[in-house]
């Protein structure tokens, strides 16, 4: 069960638009190793974990991940307000514009829409804490590409920033989650069986 | 609520949230209704002291309320998927 808070999770306070950055940092909302990807992908890994520490980290890694979903839909919403129609036109910004206005739409910054085909779910927790530790990298990398448009914007660099930090503090977490699975398991194959369906392992 | 047993104060917390949830959509769109809002302080009441107790004598129900000074019990009891009674 979920409730809101009405704030941010870091404040963000744009004073410039800028369409060519929103359409670069849309990315991050719906792209492949965006925020809803990621929230979507720790959230449904849960129930197949075998350790209660690690859902308790992907629960709250994956809450977190949804408010970032909200820091980076703000972000784009204060880079896109109040353009004017030419900023619009001359920006990368207008196919966008045409389907969506300045509202919020959940798609990588090449414009393909947001897909769950970019994250996985197998149900074998050694497995997911691999793509987990995968995703957040991607995710960090991204937002250093990112980093690398808006030298020129501090208020858009700033909050990118604290975005980029989280990401490396996840995969920490998720590195430690995946010691805490393999300590449970036969050290001299981790890999064996999926601990969470098989009984023990098969012969190998 | 003190004396209620551990299964009857999570029901109670359960019930009142949903009637908490189910009140504030109301309000969303009827902000000025006082009846409404009347139910929902008596709600969120019930609530607050429930959980308050709860979480004193159980478990944690939200990462603010882990009271324990001793470690980290967020992960000690079943995740509610993990329940084997129908709470």
């Amino acid at each position: 069960m979920w409730t809101y808070m009405k704030m941010l999770e870091y404040p963000v306070n744009i004073k410039c638009t800028n369409a060519k950055l929103a359409m670069a940092i849309m990315s991050q909302l719906g792209g492949p190793d965006g925020e809803k990807g990621a929230a979507t992908r720790y959230l449904s890994q849960r129930y197949a974990m075998t350790d209660n520490r690690v859902i308790g980290a992907l629960t709250d890694i994956g809450t977190e991940e949804l408010g970032h979903e909200e820091l980076v839909s703000t972000i784009i919403t204060q880079l896109t307000k109040n353009l004017t129609m030419k900023e619009i036109e001359d920006s990368g910004f207008y196919q966008y514009y045409v389907d969506h206005t300045i509202g919020i739409w959940p798609q990588a910054a090449s414009g393909t829409p947001f897909s769950v085909t970019t994250l996985q779910s197998t149900g074998d927790p050694i497995t997911d804490l691999h793509e987990d530790m995968a995703a957040e990298q991607k995710a960090r990398l991204t937002y250093d590409n990112i980093l690398r448009l808006c030298k020129d914007e501090p208020d858009v660099y700033d909050a990118i920033k604290f975005l980029r930090e989280r990401e490396m503090v996840h995969y920490q977490r998720f590195g430690e989650s995946l010691r805490l699975i393999q300590d449970d398991l036969d050290s001299k194959n981790f890999y064996a069986f999926n601990s969470a369906f098989d009984k023990k392992a098969t012969c190998l | 609520m003190e004396n209620m047993c551990k299964e009857d104060l999570f029901k109670l917390i359960q019930s009142t949230n949903f009637a908490i949830i189910e009140l504030a959509m109301y309000l969303d769109t009827h902000p000025h209704c006082s009846c409404a809002l009347e139910t929902y302080h008596e709600y969120h009441r019930t609530f607050k002291k429930a959980v308050s107790i709860y979480e004193d004598r159980f478990e944690p129900i939200t990462i603010y309320g882990v009271n324990s000074d001793d470690y980290w019990t967020w992960g000690n009891e079943p995740w509610p998927w993990q329940k084997e009674c129908d709470c």
